[in-house]
C-alpha cells in the first residue's frame, strides 16, 4: 500500500489552456495517507473522474506530478503502477468460470497454486459466490457478474492502491448494502489505501474515512463525514450532501445574531462586519417546525419518506426544507421555525466563515 | 379512464415470469412497481404496454378488451432507463415528434412543447441536439416527449436511474408534481423504497413475478402483508428474529420477553416470526418496556448525521441506523434495544399475523 501525493496537478483537455477556466482539474496539492479510504465525491463534470484516471496512469496531467511512496510516477504506465481497478459496468471473461475470473490477475503473477486456491475461496465467501464458483461467467446477471468484478479487484494483496470508478450503479440496493459493508470490513482487515467514485451521497460517506467533495473542477473539501454534515466549508457542500441539502438563506450579520427580513437568528459566534453576497445555512435535520416563537413560514407539501418526514415550506419567498420525525405530526398551527444556534453557519461568497469564539 | 388486468400471466419457454395478476390502475394516479432486479417489473409494464402478448388472462383499457391489441394503436408512452432521443433532431423536434405522427396542427404542437420544455426546464435548450445535452437533460427531453403525446398510460421504466444523486433528487419531486397536473395513469418501475416514498401514490411490491401487495405507498410501507413485502419495502433490509408465543407474552430469545399486546394478544401460542426497521433500533435504552439484545459490533459507517450499525445477533445479520455520529469500538459487545411498538409479527408461512403497533397508529 501507497501514500499517494498530488503535487500541484492541474489538467486540461485543451491543448494550450489559456486561463484557469480551460482547466477540467483545477491545480491541487495534498497527500492521501497510507491506507486510508477516500471518496471523491461530486456531480457528473465535476472533474472526479479525470483525477482517479491521473492515478491510475490512464491520463498523463497536463501540470504537476503524482507520487506514490514519494515516488514519482507521473510517466509510469498503469501496469507499473501496480493498482487494481474496478469499473461502473462488470469486466469479466464469459468464458471462464467465476473461478477462473476471480484467479486470474494472481495466476498473471505466478502465485502458488495453493494461495491461489485459499485466496480464492475466501474472495468468494466475501462476495458471496462460493456456490457459483463453478459456473461459467455467461449467462450470470449483471450484478452477478458486478461482484466478479469487485472480487478480481481485491484479490491480490500486494497492490499499491485499489481504485473504484462508481461500482455499485448496476447492483441492486439490497445487495449494495452487503457488498459495501464487506468492502468496508476489508479495508479494515488489510487496510488497502482506496480511492472510491461516486456520484452518490450515502456510498461516499458510509465508504470513506475522508470524503473529497469536487466542484467544477476544484476540491472544496475534504474531510470526515460528519466535518461535512456539520461544518461544510462550502455552500455547494452544504447542498451536495445531505438529501434534502442544506437550507442557505440572505442574511445581514451583526455581532452574533443573523438578520433575516426584520427577524432575528442567534448564531454559535460572533461575527465582524461582513463583504460580499452574505448567507447562513442551516440543514433540514437543525430545523424544527412549532406553534410557538420563531421565523414565519407557510408549508407547501409534506412528504412521507418512512423514517422521517420532509416538510417543504416557505420562507420570506423562498423554499425552506425541515425535517421532522416519523412519529411527529404536523398541525396547520405550525407557522413557526426554529434553528439549532449550535448548528448555523455563516457564508460568505459561498464560503463558509468562521467567526470569534463566543 | 381505467387499466385493468384481469388474471395476466407470462410463461416463456417454461419459465413463468409474470405469475397470475389481477390489478387496477385508476386515472390521475402514480403506480409505483417495486421491486429488486429480475422481479418482473419491466415484464409486467411491456405486458401493460401491448409490447408482449399475456400466456393467460385480459388487459382493458376503459372496460375494452385490448389484449390483442398492438402498442401502436394504443394510447401508451414509455421512457425507459437509457435515455432514448433521435440524435439528429433538436431537442424541440424530438419533443414534437409523437404529436407530428399524430398529426396535430403546428399552433398545436408548438404549445405543447414549449409547456412540456417549461415543466421540464428545457426552453434554453430546444434548439440543441440530445448529444449536446447532459444526461439528466436528455431523460427531461425523453419526458418531456411522453407527456405532450398525452397518452393515457405512461410507463416509466427506472427513468431516473442513471442520473446524478441530485438531479434524481430534484426530479423525484418534480415528477408527481408534473403528473397530477397531467391527468394519465402513470406506471414508475424502481428498486428504490426510498423513490417509491418520495413518489407517493400507490405502489405495487414485486418479487419473483408475484405482486405481493398493492396500495397506497404508505400503508404498504407500514402495513407490509408478508415478510417478503416488507423485505422488498425496506433499504437497509428489514432485520428478523424467531420468536415464540407462550401464554401472554412473546418471548425474543436471549431471555426477553414482552407482553403480548394488542393485536399479539390473541395469537395461538406459537413459533413465529419478529421483523423490524433498522431505523427502530436504538443504541440508549429510553423507552420504557424497551426490549434489550446483546449483539457484536461488525461494522459502523457513518452518513454525517446518523450511523449505521451492523450488528451479529448470535449469527443473524441486523442491520440499525441510528441518530448522531457515534464512535464506537469494532467486534466490542454492544447492547440495542427494541420498543415492541415497533415489531412486526409473521408467521412460519411469512404472512402477517400482528402488525407494529405503531404503524396502526400513523
Amino acid at each position: 500500500m501507497a501514500k499517494i501525493t498530488l503535487d500541484n496537478l492541474a489538467h486540461s483537455y485543451l491543448p494550450s489552456p489559456k486561463g484557469e477556466d480551460d482547466f477540467a482539474l483545477k491545480e491541487l496539492n495534498h497527500d492521501w495517507a497510507d491506507g486510508e479510504a477516500y471518496a471523491l465525491l461530486g456531480a457528473s463534470g465535476c472533474g472526479k473522474s479525470t483525477l482517479l484516471n491521473i492515478i491510475s496512469g490512464l491520463l498523463h496531467p497536463s501540470q504537476g506530478r503524482i507520487l506514490f511512496d514519494d515516488v514519482d510516477v507521473t510517466h509510469a504506465s498503469t501496469a507499473d503502477r501496480n493498482i487494481a481497478q474496478v469499473f461502473q459496468f462488470p469486466v469479466v471473461y464469459d468464458t471462464m468460470t467465476v473461478r477462473d475470473n476471480l484467479a486470474f490477475p494472481l495466476k498473471n503473477r505466478g502465485a502458488r497454486p495453493q494461495y491461489i486456491a485459499d485466496r480464492v475461496q475466501q474472495i468468494a465467501q466475501m462476495i458471496g459466490m462460493e456456490a457459483e464458483l463453478g459456473k461459467r461467467a455467461r449467462g450470470l446477471t449483471a450484478d452477478a457478474k458486478q461482484k466478479i468484478s469487485l472480487g478480481r479487484g481485491m484479490v491480490r494483496e500486494d497492490v499499491n492502491a485499489l481504485l473504484f470508478d462508481e461500482p455499485l450503479t448496476v447492483i441492486d440496493p439490497h445487495m449494495k448494502w452487503e457488498l459495501r459493508t464487506q468492502l468496508k470490513s476489508l479495508h479494515h482487515e488489510f487496510g488497502h489505501t482506496m480511492i472510491y467514485v461516486t456520484h452518490d451521497q450515502t456510498e461516499a460517506l458510509t465508504f470513506a474515512d475522508k470524503v473529497v467533495v469536487m466542484y467544477d473542477g476544484r476540491v472544496v473539501q475534504i474531510g470526515t463525514p460528519q466535518e461535512l454534515f456539520e461544518r461544510p466549508e462550502h455552500t455547494f457542500v452544504g447542498y451536495f450532501i445531505g438529501s434534502p441539502g442544506m437550507n442557505v438563506i440572505p442574511a445581514a450579520i451583526d455581532g452574533q445574531m443573523a438578520n433575516i427580513h426584520g427577524a432575528t437568528v442567534a448564531l454559535p459566534q460572533a461575527y465582524d462586519a461582513l463583504d460580499g453576497k452574505v448567507e447562513i445555512g442551516v440543514r433540514p435535520e437543525f430545523v424544527t417546525l412549532t406553534e410557538g416563537e420563531g421565523l414565519p413560514v407557510k408549508v407547501r407539501r409534506v412528504e412521507d419518506v418512512g423514517r422521517h418526514k420532509i416538510v417543504r415550506a416557505d420562507l420570506f419567498g423562498s423554499e425552506i426544507n425541515i425535517v421532522a420525525g416519523e412519529d411527529t405530526s404536523i398541525s396547520p398551527d405550525m407557522t413557526r421555525v426554529t434553528f439549532d444556534p449550535a448548528h448555523v453557519n455563516v457564508y460568505v461568497n459561498d464560503w463558509r466563515r468562521a467567526g470569534k469564539a463566543a | 379512464m381505467t387499466l385493468e388486468l384481469r388474471n395476466v400471466s407470462k410463461v416463456i419457454g417454461g419459465q413463468t415470469h409474470i405469475y397470475p395478476t389481477d390489478l387496477t390502475l385508476n386515472k390521475g394516479t402514480m403506480n409505483v412497481l417495486l421491486g429488486p432486479t429480475l422481479s418482473g417489473k419491466t415484464s409486467l409494464m411491456r405486458l401493460m404496454a401491448g409490447l408482449d402478448k399475456p400466456t393467460t388472462g385480459q388487459i382493458f383499457w376503459q372496460g375494452q378488451d385490448v389484449t390483442g391489441m398492438r402498442v401502436q394503436d394504443r394510447q401508451v408512452a414509455m421512457v425507459y432507463q437509457q435515455f432514448i432521443n433521435y440524435p439528429t433532431m433538436t431537442v424541440y423536434d424530438n419533443i414534437a415528434s409523437p404529436m407530428r405522427l399524430l398529426g396535430k396542427s403546428r399552433a398545436e404542437i408548438d404549445a405543447s412543447v414549449r409547456k412540456a420544455a417549461d415543466l421540464m426546464q428545457l426552453s434554453p435548450l430546444l434548439d440543441r441536439k440530445p448529444l449536446e445535452l447532459s444526461g439528466g437533460q436528455q431523460q427531461r427531453c425523453a419526458l418531456a416527449r411522453a407527456l405532450v403525446k398525452d397518452a393515457g398510460l405512461v410507463l416509466l421504466d427506472e427513468p431516473l436511474a442513471n442520473l446524478d444523486y441530485k438531479l434524481r433528487e430534484e426530479l423525484r419531486v418534480e415528477i408527481p408534481k408534473i403528473f397530477e397536473e397531467a391527468g394519465s395513469i402513470f406506471v414508475y418501475a424502481t428498486t428504490e423504497p426510498e423513490e417509491a416514498l418520495l413518489l407517493g401514490g400507490s405502489t405495487a411490491a414485486l418479487f419473483e413475478g408475484r405482486v405481493t401487495q398493492f396500495g397506497p405507498t404508505p400503508t404498504v410501507y407500514r402495513q407490509p402483508v408478508d415478510a417478503t413485502t416488507a423485505r422488498v419495502f425496506s433499504d437497509p433490509p428489514m432485520n428478523f428474529l424467531r420468536v415464540s408465543k407462550t401464554g401472554s407474552k412473546i418471548m425474543f430469545g436471549d431471555g426477553q420477553s414482552a407482553p403480548a399486546m394488542g393485536p399479539m394478544e390473541s395469537l395461538a401460542d406459537g413459533r413465529y416470526l419478529a421483523g423490524f426497521r433498522p431505523n427502530h433500533v436504538e443504541i440508549n435504552a429510553h423507552a420504557n418496556g424497551a426490549m434489550a439484545f446483546e449483539t457484536k459490533l461488525v461494522v459502523t459507517e457513518l452518513t454525517g448525521s446518523e450511523t449505521f450499525v451492523h450488528l451479529d445477533h448470535h449469527g443473524e445479520r441486523w442491520v440499525g441506523l441510528v441518530h448522531g455520529v457515534h464512535d464506537l469500538e469494532l467486534g466490542a459487545a454492544l447492547k440495542v434495544y427494541l420498543d415492541p411498538r415497533h415489531v412486526y409479527i409473521f408467521g412460519e408461512g411469512g404472512e402477517l399475523v400482528a402488525p407494529a403497533s405503531y404503524a396502526l397508529a400513523a
